[in-house]
C-alpha cells in the first residue's frame, strides 16, 4: 500500500463533511418556480367564482394591457394577509384578475366581502387545473401577464408591502 | 378523568385545524381507481414518480394534500382518455421543471449519477485484480 493511501479515508471524510455542512448551512429554498414564465398563458375558460364579477378565460388576459393574475383561495390564510397590498396595487393602476382555487361561490363572496375585492374578473378553478397548467405550486401566487397574454413574472407567496413596487415595475416592463 | 379534562378533550376533538385545506370534496378520480386495471397500473406507475408540490418529499400517490389529489385525478382522467404517461410527465416538467419528476433524466448534471456504478465497478475490479496478483505472488 502506498503511503498517501492512508490519508484517503480522512480526505473522503472531510469532503463529505464539507458537502453536508454546506447543505445544512445554506438557507432552505423550497420555492418551485413556474417554467411557464416567458410562455403564453394556457388556453382555458373558467366559470365565475363570485356573484358580482364576470368569469375568466385566457382571452381576457390578452387585451393589449399588462395585467396581474392572482391565484388565491378563500380558505387560504396568507391570501387574506395580502389583500391590502392587492388594493394598493389596484390603486396604483394595476388591472387584477384572479382565479379561486378549489373554492365555492358563497365562500368566495364571503372572503371578498370581508377582505375587499380588487379583482376585475374571477375564475373558479375547482380542480386546480389552471393552477397546474400555469406551473403554480400553491396559493397565493401572482403572475404578471403582458398585453399579448404572455406570462412575464411570477411572485410566489403573499405580496408584502415591500413587494408592491417590484410588481409595479414588472408591470411597467411588460407594457 | 376530571370533568374539566373531559371538556378540554371534547373541545380538542371538535376544533378545526387553523391552516385548513379546502372544504371542497376531492376531485372524482383523486381517490378512486380507474375501472380498467391496465390503465390504472399505468396511472399508478406515473403517480408514484411525480413529486407532490405541497409536501415536497412525497409522491402524489402518497400525499393527502388537496393539490396532489387534483393531480392524481387529472392524471387518471388523461390516461383514461388515451394519453401516454411519458407525455403527461413531459407536460408536467414543462411547467414545474425536472423537480416534479422522481425519474432521473439524461441531463448533463446527472451524468456523474449514471457514471458512478461504472466507476465503482471498475474500481472494484482493479482492487480485486491487485489482491489476486498479490496472493499468487505469495504462493
Amino acid at each position: 500500500m502506498k503511503r498517501w493511501a492512508i490519508w484517503l479515508p480522512l480526505g473522503l471524510f472531510l469532503a463529505f463533511f464539507g458537502l453536508f455542512a454546506s447543505g445544512l448551512l445554506k438557507p432552505d429554498d423550497r420555492l418551485i418556480t413556474s417554467k411557464m414564465v416567458g410562455k403564453p398563458v394556457p388556453q382555458f375558460a373558467l366559470p365565475a367564482a363570485a356573484s358580482d364579477r364576470p368569469a375568466l378565460s385566457s382571452a381576457d388576459l390578452a387585451t393589449g394591457q399588462p395585467r396581474l393574475l392572482n391565484v388565491f383561495a378563500s380558505w387560504c390564510v396568507p391570501c387574506a394577509a395580502e389583500a391590502p397590498q392587492l388594493m394598493a396595487l389596484k390603486q396604483a393602476g394595476a388591472q387584477i384578475d384572479a382565479v379561486a382555487i378549489r373554492d365555492a361561490r358563497p365562500d368566495v363572496d364571503r372572503f371578498l366581502g370581508r377582505w375587499g375585492n380588487p379583482y376585475s374578473r374571477i375564475g373558479l378553478d375547482a380542480r386546480s387545473s389552471l393552477q397546474i397548467a400555469m406551473g403554480s405550486s400553491g396559493v397565493p401566487e401572482t403572475f404578471v401577464i403582458d398585453g399579448k397574454g404572455v406570462i412575464r413574472h411570477q411572485h410566489i407567496g403573499d405580496i408584502r408591502a415591500e413587494d408592491v413596487p417590484v410588481i409595479l415595475a414588472k408591470l411597467a416592463e411588460a407594457r | 378523568m376530571t370533568v374539566r379534562g373531559l371538556i378540554a378533550l371534547i373541545l380538542l376533538v371538535l376544533a378545526t385545524p387553523l391552516v385548513a385545506q379546502t372544504a371542497l370534496p376531492p376531485a372524482p378520480y383523486a381517490d378512486r381507481q380507474l375501472d380498467d386495471p391496465r390503465l390504472e397500473a399505468k396511472a399508478r406507475d406515473l403517480m408514484l414518480t411525480i413529486r407532490c408540490l405541497t409536501c415536497q418529499s412525497q409522491s402524489i400517490a402518497d400525499s393527502n394534500a388537496s393539490m396532489a389529489g387534483d393531480m392524481r385525478s387529472q392524471i387518471r382522467e388523461r390516461i383514461a382518455a388515451g394519453e401516454e404517461p411519458e407525455a403527461i410527465r413531459t407536460w408536467l416538467i414543462d411547467r414545474y421543471g425536472d423537480w416534479v419528476s422522481y425519474e432521473p433524466t439524461a441531463a448533463p448534471i446527472l451524468w456523474p449519477l449514471w457514471a458512478a456504478p461504472v466507476l465503482l465497478l471498475g474500481l472494484g475490479f482493479v482492487l480485486m485484480r491487485g489482491r489476486i496478483r498479490r496472493r499468487k505472488g505469495k504462493v
